[in-house]
């Protein structure tokens, strides 16, 4: 099933938390929401599943207004962070409860409904643990049956709200694979939420990122990665340098030295104060042959473990700064702790600057 | 009671066993003896006293006592303002439990703090209130004599000043329970597609029933044994709106020793169940989980 969101806007008293949000979720795509806590990611979530009512705005599930339809009339499916199953009902009622809990014209013979349950209980591969209480249960395995009790009423979206936040790190990463697996297999649409930008670029179809009650930017991970479309999503979403300066013709002037840029057409005019970024990848190192042009660091670290070197840098202006060149690169340059250099960025992204931007 | 003692206990026998961490004999004995010393003489002795009291004149008199119309008048007023009382307070405190503990509203706390009024106003008082409300001379007594409605020194003041004093138990033991709890549970069973009435009778009820319990039993303890209120409200008119305390003060004051301790061993016994269940209820909600633990410790 489709779901839209249209101009969706929530504050809670002073706090706005979201902001005339207005997203589209293609039906059977697994999407992530991404982005710092508090910048209204869940609240979203909880809206579209009715938990939570909109200030104004519409969300609209397979092209039809929901929003004046009750929770239990939306047949989504809902996991919450901290699980929330049953405690006082064993593994095997609490997946059973929500067919249980349908009206009598509905509701399915008590066989079939056990039947049902137990398919559930195989797919997570916990059918061993129905007779078990939750207290009784790993944080992995309750988050496996909090998904079955969710699926049990065949619901047209599943809502996952921070679904692997409060497992450890090895036990998340498991999951995320088997999540994937599943989705893959039923092909539900489903939104997840999530702070974790690995998490996001891993397992999505698509990632929609947030800050503070706003839509950044949404697109594929590939998209979202390769072309960031704000400051904030570049400082967001893996390692990435900064540099203030001035456009200065094609480049950026950082103090005394000229980053080489790829000016547009569209790009702030010039002389305009900017933000620009470039991945540690995207800058080389070229020794410092008093020529012009890159910018001039000093080395403060060389990490040569793994496949690439990291180098840490200082900047002229004291900044810290991250490369990674090739091992072989590294080699070549044989870089010594307290060398000077010159960096030069080979995709710099220039954004207008804004306060409070960025990293 | 035993078991769960002995089970509590059990860190300090390994402590105990341990030359290195034992005390010097003397110690535990001087404890043991101050402790039991202290129990015999203020709860044991005068438990005893009300049973050997009861007796000194044979069976006979004692269930004859019991039996007289007056007594039997008494105990039915006293399982009457009971029987309504507590009903009425356990509705309320799921209610106001409810309310504070899920729902966001101005006053809230003026509210926690109000449920407490009963506990921190002498109960003298909260019966004189009654009286000056609904009393000959009160606001709304003009009104009530014209409509031929009695409440003061007749039944109806009886259930008031008891429900009234008892109003605190269930709620004061379901607030912090069902805030601990919090409300996870009962959005997944809306979403589930469980209704209100479905939600609470399968998901908020089970997880709150031994505190519920627990807080039940505490009421109707209090219910059954209110002295204070209940005799200002009262008028003291006997067969009619004498309660079981009420009824043991006034045999007593007319030197009717044996019958009023007939009667007072009626309400000991009752006590004795109360802690009976009180002691089971907590061993169940002591396994039903950690939610349930926090509450049957609390107290």
């Amino acid at each position: 099933m489709s779901i839209q969101v249209r101009n969706i806007t929530k504050r809670f008293g002073a706090f706005s938390a979201l902001d005339d949000v207005t997203l589209d979720f293609p039906s059977g795509d697994l999407v992530a929401l991404l982005g710092p806590s508090g910048c209204g990611k869940t609240t979203l979530l909880r809206i579209i599943a009715g938990l939570e009512a909109a200030d104004g705005g519409q969300v609209l599930l397979e092209g039809e207004d929901a929003s004046a339809r009750h929770v239990r009339e939306r047949q989504v499916g809902f996991v919450f962070q901290h699980y929330a199953l049953f405690r006082h009902m064993t593994v095997f009622d609490n997946v059973a409860f929500g067919l249980r809990m349908k009206p009598r014209a509905q509701r399915p013979p008590e066989r079939q409904i056990r039947e049902k349950a137990q398919r559930l209980l195989e797919l997570v591969q916990l059918d061993w643990l129905a007779g078990r209480f939750p207290s009784q249960l790993s944080g992995g395995q309750r988050q496996r049956i909090a998904l079955a009790r969710a699926l049990a009423v065949e619901p047209r979206v599943l809502l996952l709200d921070e679904p692997f936040g409060a497992l450890d790190a090895k036990v998340r990463k498991e999951l995320r694979r088997w999540l994937r697996r599943l989705h893959d297999e039923l092909h539900i649409t489903s939104i997840f939420v999530t702070h974790d930008q690995e998490e996001a670029l891993e397992v999505a179809d698509r990632v929609v990122l947030m800050n503070q009650g706003r839509i950044e930017q949404t697109g594929t991970p590939e998209e979202v990665y390769s072309q960031p479309a704000t400051p904030f999503v570049y400082g967001f979403l893996g390692a990435v340098n900064l540099f203030h300066g001035r456009v200065d013709g094609e480049g950026v002037r950082v103090g005394g030295d000229l980053l080489p840029g790829t000016a547009r057409a569209d790009g702030p005019a010039e002389g305009a104060r900017v933000m620009a970024f470039a991945r540690p990848y995207e800058i080389d190192i070229v020794a410092d042959d008093g020529a012009d042009g890159g910018m001039a660091a000093k080395v403060s670290r060389v990490l040569s473990f793994g496949v690439t070197t990291r180098v840490e840098l200082e900047g002229s202006e004291g900044q810290h700064l991250e490369v990674e060149l090739t091992r072989e690169r590294a080699d070549a340059l044989g870089l010594a702790v307290g060398q000077t250099v010159r960096l030069l960025p080979s995709n710099l992204r220039v954004f207008e600057y804004e306060e409070g931007a960025g990293i | 009671m035993a078991t769960a003692l002995r089970r509590r206990v059990d860190p300090a026998a390994r402590f105990e066993a341990r030359a290195a961490t034992r005390e010097a004999p003397w110690v535990k004995w001087a404890l043991l003896a101050v402790a039991l010393a202290f129990f015999t003489l203020f709860l044991l002795m005068p438990l005893i006293a009300v049973f050997i009291e009861a007796l000194r004149k044979g069976w006979e008199t004692y269930f004859s006592a019991l039996v007289e119309p007056d007594a039997l008048a008494s105990i039915r007023l006293t399982l009457l303002a009971a029987g309504i009382a507590v009903p009425l307070n356990l509705v309320f405190g799921v209610a106001a439990a409810w309310a504070i503990a899920k729902f966001e509203f101005r006053g809230k706390h003026f509210l926690i703090t109000l449920i407490d009024l009963p506990f921190s106003v002498s109960p003298v008082i909260a019966g004189l209130v009654y009286v000056l409300m609904f009393g000959a001379q009160g606001w709304f007594g003009p009104w009530l004599a014209a409509h031929d409605i009695k409440i003061v020194f007749a039944v109806p003041g009886i259930v008031l000043a008891t429900v009234f004093v008892t109003f605190p138990f269930v709620a004061r033991e379901l607030i912090p329970l069902m805030q601990a709890q919090g409300r996870e549970e009962e959005e997944a069973a809306v979403v589930l597609g469980a209704n209100g009435w479905l939600t609470f009778w399968h998901v908020t009820l089970p997880n709150i029933r031994w505190g519920l319990l627990y807080g039940v039993i505490l009421c109707n303890a209090r219910a059954m044994g209110e002295f204070g209120a209940v005799s200002v409200v009262s008028g003291h008119i006997r067969g009619e709106t004498n309660t079981m305390p009420l009824h043991v003060e006034i045999l007593y004051n007319e030197y009717q020793f044996a019958a009023a301790f007939a009667v007072a061993s009626l309400l000991a016994l009752l006590a004795l169940v109360t802690l009976g269940i009180k002691t089971w209820v907590e061993r169940n909600a002591a396994r039903s989980g950690p939610g349930a633990q926090d509450e049957a410790t609390a107290p």
